[in-house]
C-alpha cells in the first residue's frame, strides 16, 4: 500500500511567551516543530505499513528549513521525504496550498491512502486536508480517531462528530484527516535517528511539479490578511483571597444580582 | 513572483516587526531590518506591524475573476433528522446584519431528506430564499455530494457571500467548495463585517492557537466564503409573520454519488446536557486530581442545572470522554455562566471559553493565568470551595 502524509511545519504555539511590558508576544527562538497533529498521522502510517506492506513517504510544502522536519519524519520509520520548496510557492493559503501539495502527490504517481493532521496549530483552519482531497478528485474522512478496517479497496473509520462518532465506510484512494485519539506516536528509533542524520529530501519545485503559475503562491492565493492583532484581553474581575466562605458568599451574591441564578 | 521587501529609506530599526514574524524569519542587522528568505513564509503578520511602512509584500498582477454579477448573501444550514442546528440560527442572524450592510437577500441553503418543516423555520429567521434539495440519498451529510450540489448553486446564482459553520461538517464540507469555486475560505471567524466603501468582507479570526487574531478579506474572487465558531454570534430570532420563497432543486444520480456512505451513528455523553447548548458549565482540571473527585463538580453542576466540562488534561488522563473537553481542540462554549475548577488557563484553554458571560475561577495558585479572565477568582482549595459553593447554591436556587 502506497501512503502519503502531509506534514507541516510549525513554530511551537506552547511554547509562546508574553512580554508583560508590551503585552505582545516573543516569538524570537520559538522553536520549530512537526506540527503536533500530524505525528499521529505519521504514527498510522506506519501502522498501516506494518499491517499492510508497502511505503510511507511524507510530503511538505515550505521553506528550506523544513528538512528538519522531514528527518524527524525518517527517524520515526518513515521510508521517504519529499519538500515542494520554491520561493513561488510562498504566501500560499489553503487554496494554494492544497493545490501545490495536490499537484506533488500527481508526480509522486498519487497514493491509496493520504493522511493530513485535523489541523495546523499555526494557520488552524483544517482546510488543506479536503482542500488537497477535492484536487484529486478523491473521497475523504475528516476528524479519523479511528481505521478499523483497511483493505486495498475500501475502509472503515470512525469519524468524530460534536455528539460522538460515525461510523464511515469509504473506497480508497481515500483522505483521512486524523484526531489525536487515534493513537499515541512512537519515538524515533536509534536505526532511524541513523538514517536521518544523512538524509536528505528531494526537493521539488514549482517546474517540477507543473505548477501553474497562476495557482500558486501569494499570486494563487485568494485570501489576504491584512491585519494581524493581539485578542484583547478580558478586563480583570474580583479576586477573592482568605475565609472561603466569605467568597462563596461574595460569588452567590454577584450572580444573583447578574441574574445568572 | 511576489515577494517581500523592507524599503530601507523607511526602516529605522526599531525591531517592532520582529516580535510580529511567527517564523523568527527577520532579525536586525546594523539598524536595519533583514528577512530570511528560507524561513519567511510570506504569510503576511509582520506587515502592519511595522509603524514606518518599511514592510513590503509586493503582489504580482493577479487575473481578476468577473466579480460584478455577484450578488446577496447565503447561509449553508446544518440539519439533523430535519431539524436545523443552532449554529445555523446564529449564522442566519449574521447572514442578516451582512445582507441588510449590502442591501441585498439573504438566502440559506439546505439539503437532506423530508426538511420541508425546516424551510419554513428558516424563512421565520431571516431568510428572503430557501434553496432546498430534498432527496433520501442526503439524509446523512456525505463530504462529496454536497460539495457538488453547493458548488453548482453557487454557480447559478452567484451570491457574494456564502457563510458555513465551523462545525465538523462545515470544516469540512466548505473547504471542498472553496476549491470547487476557485474562491477563498476564511476559517473559524468569530466576528464578521462590510467594509461599505469597497463592498467587502471583513474576516476575523483567530490563529497560532488563539494567540492572535488576523483579519482577511478575498477582495478578487467570489463569493467570499467564511466559516464561523459556533456559539459567537447571536441566534436569529424566529419571526413567525416573515415571507419568502422556498424554491426546490433537484440534481441527478451523479451529482448524488457518493463513495463515501455513514455505516452507523454513535451519540456520547447522551445523558449529560450538551456543551455548546448549555447556559452554566462547570470544568474540572488536573487540579481535580482524580476521576473520583469528579464528583463535586458533578454536584455543583447539578445544583445549578449545568453541563459538565473539562480540560484537556483532565481528557487526556482519562476522567472524562473527550466530548467533554473545552478549548482550542475541544469544543468552543460561549455560556452565561462558566466555572474552572483546578483548571489553569492554558491559552488553548482559554480561547474556548473565554466569551463566557461570567466566569468563576477556583484555582489554589494566585498565579494562576485563569484568573485574567475571571469575573470571580477564588483563591483556594477545590476540595474545600467546591463543596461549600455547591451547598450555598443549593440553598439559594431550593429557594
Ligand atoms: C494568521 C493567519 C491566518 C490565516 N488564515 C487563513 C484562512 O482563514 N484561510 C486560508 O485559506 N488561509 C489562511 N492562512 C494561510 C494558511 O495558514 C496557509 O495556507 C497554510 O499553508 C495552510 O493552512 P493551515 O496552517 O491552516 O493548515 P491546516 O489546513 O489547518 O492543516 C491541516 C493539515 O494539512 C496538512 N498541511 C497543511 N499545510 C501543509 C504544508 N504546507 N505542507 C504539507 N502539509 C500541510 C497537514 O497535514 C496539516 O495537519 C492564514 C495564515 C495566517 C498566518
Ligand atoms: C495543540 C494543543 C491543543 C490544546 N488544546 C487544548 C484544549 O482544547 N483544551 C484544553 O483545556 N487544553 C488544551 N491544550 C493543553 C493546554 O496547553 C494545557 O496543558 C491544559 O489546558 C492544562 O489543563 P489544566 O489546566 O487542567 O492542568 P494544569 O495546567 O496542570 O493546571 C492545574 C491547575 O490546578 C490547580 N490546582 C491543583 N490542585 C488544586 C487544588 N487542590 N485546588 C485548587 N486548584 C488546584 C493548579 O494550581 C493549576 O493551576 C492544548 C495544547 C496543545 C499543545
Ligand atoms: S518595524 Fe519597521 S521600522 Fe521597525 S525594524 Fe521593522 S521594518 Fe524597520
Ligand atoms: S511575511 Fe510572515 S514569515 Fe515573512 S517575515 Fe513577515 S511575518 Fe515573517
Amino acid at each position: 500500500m502506497n501512503i502519503v502524509v502531509c506534514i507541516k511545519q510549525v513554530p511551537d504555539t506552547t511554547d509562546v511567551r508574553i512580554d508583560p511590558a508590551t503585552n505582545t508576544l516573543i516569538r524570537e527562538g520559538v522553536p520549530s516543530i512537526i506540527n503536533p497533529f500530524d505525528m499521529y498521522a505519521i504514527e498510522e502510517a506506519l501502522r498501516l505499513r506494518e499491517k499492510l506492506g508497502g511505503k510511507v513517504t511524507v510530503i511538505s510544502m515550505g521553506p528550506p528549513q523544513v528538512t528538519e522536519a522531514l528527518k524527524e519524519a525518517i527517524s520515526m520509520g518513515v521510508d521517504d521525504a519529499i519538500l515542494l520548496s520554491d520561493r513561488a510557492f510562498a504566501g500560499a493559503d489553503t487554496w494554494a496550498t492544497s493545490y501545490t501539495l495536490s499537484m506533488g502527490i500527481r508526480k509522486m504517481g498519487g497514493a491509496d491512502v493520504i493522511l493530513c493532521g485535523k489541523q495546523a496549530i499555526d494557520g488552524d483552519t483544517a482546510q488543506v486536508g479536503p482542500g488537497v482531497a477535492e484536487f484529486l478528485d478523491i473521497p475523504q474522512v475528516t476528524y479519523v480517531k479511528k481505521i478499523e478496517q483497511i483493505d486495498d479497496k475500501k475502509a472503515k473509520v470512525w469519524r468524530m462528530t460534536e455528539e460522538g462518532y460515525e461510523v464511515v465506510d469509504t473506497s480508497l484512494p481515500a483522505m483521512f484527516t486524523v484526531v489525536k485519539e487515534i493513537n499515541e506516536p512512537r519515538l524515533p528509533s536509534l536505526k532511524g535517528k541513523m538514517k536521518a542524520k544523512s538524509f536528505q529530501p528531494t526537493i521539488w519545485k514549482a517546474a517540477d511539479i507543473a505548477a501553474d503559475e497562476k495557482n500558486i503562491g501569494l499570486n494563487g492565493s485568494p485570501t489576504n490578511v491584512v491585519k494581524i492583532f493581539t485578542p484583547p484581553v478580558r478586563s480583570g474581575g474580583i479576586i477573592l483571597q482568605g475565609d472561603i466562605n466569605e467568597a462563596v458568599a461574595t460569588v452567590v451574591e454577584g450572580l444573583k444580582e447578574r441574574q445568572i441564578i | 513572483m511576489s515577494d517581500i521587501e523592507i524599503i530601507q529609506d523607511k526602516c529605522v530599526g526599531c525591531g517592532a516587526c520582529l516580535s510580529s514574524c511567527p517564523y523568527g524569519a527577520i532579525t536586525l542587522q546594523d539598524n536595519l531590518a533583514v528577512i530570511d528568505d528560507d524561513k519567511c513564509t510570506l504569510c503576511g503578520a509582520c506587515v502592519s506591524s511595522c509603524g514606518f511602512d518599511a514592510i513590503l509584500i509586493r503582489k504580482d498582477q493577479v487575473e481578476k475573476a468577473d466579480i460584478s454579477d455577484f450578488k446577496g448573501v447565503w447561509v449553508f444550514a446544518e440539519q439533523k433528522n430535519g431539524q436545523v442546528q443552532s449554529i445555523s440560527y446564529e449564522l442566519m442572524g449574521e447572514g442578516r446584519k451582512l445582507a441588510d450592510a449590502l442591501g441585498v437577500e439573504l438566502a440559506a441553503v439546505i439539503m437532506g431528506h423530508k426538511i420541508g418543516d425546516a424551510c419554513q423555520d428558516l424563512i421565520w429567521r431571516g431568510a428572503d430564499k430557501v434553496y432546498a434539495v430534498d432527496d433520501p440519498a442526503l439524509e446523512h451529510f456525505c463530504d462529496e455530494p454536497y460539495a457538488r450540489i453547493m458548488a453548482d448553486l453557487i454557480k447559478e446564482y452567484k451570491p457574494e457571500i456564502v457563510l458555513g459553520g465551523a462545525s465538523t461538517i462545515g470544516r469540512a464540507l466548505i473547504p471542498r467548495v472553496a476549491i470547487k469555486a476557485r474562491t477563498g475560505l476564511t476559517a473559524d471567524c468569530t466576528s464578521l463585517a462590510i467594509d461599505e466603501e469597497k463592498r467587502i468582507l471583513l474576516q476575523t479570526r483567530p490563529a497560532f492557537g488563539g494567540n492572535i487574531m488576523a483579519t482577511i478579506i478575498c477582495p478578487n474572487h467570489r463569493p467570499q466564503m467564511a466559516t464561523v465558531r459556533h456559539k459567537v454570534m447571536k441566534e436569529a430570532e424566529c419571526d413567525k409573520t416573515r415571507q419568502g420563497q422556498i424554491i426546490k432543486k433537484s440534481f441527478d444520480k451523479a451529482t448524488l454519488a457518493s463513495r463515501t456512505s455513514v455505516a452507523q451513528v454513535v451519540e456520547e455523553a447522551t445523558n449529560m446536557i450538551k456543551l455548546t447548548e448549555a447556559d452554566i458549565i462547570v470544568s474540572g482540571g488536573r487540579g481535580m486530581k482524580a476521576p473520583e473527585n469528579f464528583t463535586l463538580v458533578e454536584n455543583l453542576a447539578r445544583a445549578v442545572g449545568g453541563a459538565v466540562g473539562a480540560s484537556r488534561a483532565a481528557v487526556d488522563a482519562g476522567w472524562l470522554p473527550y466530548s467533554h473537553q473545552v478549548g482550542q481542540t475541544g469544543k468552543t462554549v460561549a455560556p452565561k455562566l462558566y466555572i474552572a475548577c483546578g483548571i489553569s488557563g492554558a491559552i488553548q484553554h482559554l480561547v474556548g471559553m473565554q466569551s463566557s458571560d461570567c466566569i468563576i475561577a477556583i484555582n489554589k495558585d494566585p498565579e494562576a493565568p485563569i484568573f485574567k479572565v475571571a469575573s470571580y477568582g477564588i483563591v483556594g482549595d477545590v476540595f474545600e470551595v467546591l463543596p461549600a459553593l455547591t451547598k450555598k447554591l443549593q440553598e439559594t436556587c431550593g429557594k
